[in-house]
């Protein structure tokens, strides 16, 4: 079972020669025991130890990369089961699943390259795009190339046989798509074109110990960049299925099931495009990879990936809003300028407030360090210095007929010192709770 | 090497609390696992949804929304009703927006007149929620909890500032307290200690851990709870083992996602899709991270997060 970073370390050549990347043997082995490295980067180990060192040496839970260049995704690489224990590493692929006889391909792939959001300075968007065999291998093959030619995201193509395969492969096979799947009747050509072409492979088996049996048969021949589909027949078959891996590959170190998973919630939602979205929602939570839709438009894809930023956020460093000034509903001379911190859930929650309260309004957000506004308070970085400078350099003097300048009711006690330190300018305490704020703007416009 | 499963049995339960009365009461939490993990303990009841019923009608609210509801918004036994009769709902949650001291800012007795009426008209429990005022709440649920005295009744929010006046209230008529803690593990069970403390029974708590909707805070919510439902169940910590109430439909509708139509936001797509999905997608999460009561709003995200609850449920 898992060894531990001095057991790894005896392995090992103890020449500390670097060239693993690591400087000495020690880190190196401390690394492998925490699933940071792989024994390959060394590249002066023993076949003995290589033997000995076997399942454990391997990160518990292999990372996968799906297509080239920028629109390329990774998933998998996580390391646990709640995200507070640590974080969760690589969000989740989402993207949408086309039939190969479908009539609107071009439609649904214009849908997945429009799926684009721009939210706290990170870009949320469709992953991939899906393409279904309807059974036939030259059909199979001209929607591939229909499809890859309108889009540089990503591919997973999806066929029964290899002959089907095979004949999608030869057009798309450098753009590394992910093959879908190896099968208990198909397995041995599939790893085989998994192999000659260099792509991920997903192996698909109903229930975990099926599909252990054909990662054990893809690893064995080789293949290392796998991922599992274990059909689950219902929501709850799959939350038990994805929970199951899960622990069996970090806390079992079970390599079979080590490697991300892929879903299809609707598979398991009776056409019921919501129901879908719902579900999609409960796989991302609970430890699916690579989530396939039937639908990329943006009433689908927005919610998702913006729970999505959320959960893989890492909860030891909060989202920033980039410190600027915003422009909420066209503002003029005579609007309300605002001023709080750049914690995201600040800035989205105050804009959102202002927004509700259908005034237009400035709101400067100043550099704090990602935290709320007390606590920024607290540590010094949401203070009369600063907010002065932010206030001074933001242009804003020009463009308002009255310097005022609003702070949150909970840093009321600046306001004097602030006033001080911002020379012609007004400050005015704010409500303490954002909720506040539509009232506030009223009440001060009247 | 052969897969053996590896399940987890948990040391801890989550109390049972009653709401309601008589053929009308219903059960929440008793679970022995995290949620849905059916495949190493129990839950005995499922999570219920508690749609919400203003006492006043709300104002600005967004198109999909008065699309749904439009016709019963201004009559809150009439859209209790509905919620009832046509939706499904387990529960109803008055929101008694008419007390808010910055808007109607209307008197006690009326709130508890309104209760009362809606009481009477379903036969499923009834929550009550005020309006975040510490002050006002205090004033506006002792009167909600000595005017209905034949069901068990929820009450909240009851926070550090109000939780004396409130559960003293409850305990006197019989009624469960929800107590609001700001997204804190600690505080949260701070203030179990405090009411029990009190001589409120630990199975007339539901603790309300203050949550915030997909894109606006959920990752924080969806962590506390987790961490609360773990404590409950690996540490048996006693104080976390209250159910979990969730008032999520006034944070899901607020968001600007859920609330823009594509005249604002051409590129965000269908808005009554989307909106509901915001609901629903909010709802869910909140369920998978440990939610008993998830208080809803829209009757097409109710529908969708019941159909998932129970299909989740039946492993």
């Amino acid at each position: 079972m898992a060894l531990s970073g001095l057991d790894i370390f005896k392995l090992l050549p103890k020449t500390n020669c670097g060239d693993c990347g690591i400087p000495t043997c020690l880190a190196f082995a401390m690394k492998l025991a925490q699933g940071g490295a792989e024994l390959d980067q060394c590249p002066h180990v023993s076949e003995e130890s290589k033997t000995a060192l076997g399942a454990a040496a391997q990160p518990p839970m292999r990372g996968v990369t799906v297509g080239t260049g920028n629109d390329a995704f990774t998933v998998g690489d996580e390391t646990v089961l709640f995200r507070h224990d640590k974080t969760f590493v690589n969000p989740s692929a989402l993207g949408v699943m086309v039939s190969a006889d479908a009539t609107d391909i071009d439609e649904v792939v214009d849908a997945a390259n429009a799926a684009n959001f721009e939210r706290v300075q990170q870009t949320l968007a469709c992953g991939f795009v899906a393409v279904k065999s309807a059974g036939d291998a030259p059909g199979f093959k001209a929607a591939v190339e229909r499809v890859a030619s309108r889009t540089s995201l990503p591919l997973v193509l999806m066929a029964e046989t290899s002959a089907e395969m095979e004949a999608a492969l030869q057009a798309v096979a450098d753009r590394k798509p992910l093959i879908h799947a190896a099968t208990q009747s198909n397995a041995d050509a599939m790893i085989a074109l998994a192999q000659e072409h260099s792509c991920p492979l997903v192996v698909r088996a109903r229930g975990l110990e099926a599909v252990a049996a054909l990662t054990e048969k893809a690893a064995a021949a080789g293949l290392k960049d796998l991922v599992i589909d274990t059909m689950p027949a219902t929501a709850g078959e799959a939350l038990r299925d994805n929970v199951f891996a899960r622990r069996a590959a970090l806390e079992q170190k079970y390599a079979a099931l080590g490697y991300p998973i892929i879903t299809f919630p609707g598979e398991r939602s009776g056409g019921d495009e919501l129901l879908e979205v719902t579900y999609a929602a409960v796989d991302m939570l609970k430890y699916g990879s690579i989530i396939v839709l039937s639908t990329a438009d943006a009433w689908a894809m927005l919610p998702l990936l913006v729970l999505r930023q959320n959960i893989f956020t890492d909860p030891q460093r909060p989202m920033q809003a980039e410190a600027k000034i915003y422009e909420i509903g066209n503002p003029g001379p005579d609007s309300p300028f605002f001023v709080t911190t750049n914690f995201s859930l600040t800035y989205f929650i105050v804009s959102s407030e202002i927004e509700s309260g259908k005034v237009g309004a400035y709101l400067g957000i100043v550099e704090s360090e990602g935290l709320s506004v007390l606590t920024a308070w607290a540590a010094g970085k949401f203070v009369p210095e600063r907010i002065a400078k932010f206030v001074n350099d933001s242009g804003m003097a020009e463009k308002l007929t009255n310097r005022e300048v609003i702070i949150p009711g909970a840093v009321a006690q600046i306001s004097g010192e602030l006033g001080e330190e911002l020379d012609g300018w007004n400050v005015v305490v704010g409500p303490y709770e954002a909720a506040e704020i539509p009232a506030f703007v009223k009440q001060r416009a009247s | 090497m052969s897969f053996t499963e590896p399940v987890k049995k948990t040391n801890g339960t989550i109390r049972e609390v009653t709401l309601g009365s008589g053929d009308g009461a219903y059960v929440v939490g008793g679970e022995t696992a995290l949620p849905f993990h059916t495949f190493e303990g129990t839950m005995p009841h499922k999570p219920a949804i508690a749609m919400e019923v203003f006492d006043v009608a709300p104002e600005g609210w967004p198109a999909p929304l008065v699309d749904a509801l439009g016709d019963v918004l201004a009559d809150p036994v009439a859209w209790a009703r509905a919620c009832v009769d046509t939706y499904g709902a387990d529960m109803i949650c008055v929101q008694l927006a008419s007390t808010d001291p910055h808007g109607n800012d209307a008197d006690p007795e009326q709130a508890a007149a309104t209760v009362r009426a809606v009481v009477d008209a379903v036969d499923v429990p009834v929550v009550v929620y005020g309006t975040g005022n510490a002050e006002k709440d205090t004033e506006v649920l002792k009167k909600v909890a000595e005017t209905v005295t034949d069901t068990v009744l929820g009450l909240g929010p009851a926070t550090e500032d109000n939780y004396k006046a409130i559960t003293a209230a409850a305990l006197g008529y019989g009624h469960v307290v929800i107590m609001e803690s700001p997204i804190d593990v600690n505080m949260a069970k701070q203030l179990n200690i405090l009411a029990t403390q009190m001589g409120l029974p630990a199975d007339r708590i539901l603790i309300d851990p203050s949550i915030g909707a997909v894109g606006y805070g959920i990752e924080y919510a969806y962590t506390v709870m987790e961490r609360l439902r773990l404590a409950a169940l690996n540490q048996n910590d006693s104080m976390t083992q209250m159910p979990m109430i969730c008032n999520l439909g006034k944070e899901a509708w607020r968001a600007k996602e859920a609330r823009v139509g594509l005249d604002e936001e051409p590129t965000w797509g269908d808005h009554a899709k989307r909106g509901v999905l915001w609901e629903a997608t909010t709802a869910i999460s909140l369920t998978m991270s440990g939610a008993d009561v998830l208080v809803m709003r829209h009757p097409e995200a109710v529908r969708l997060v019941r159909t998932a609850i129970d299909e989740l449920a039946a492993g």
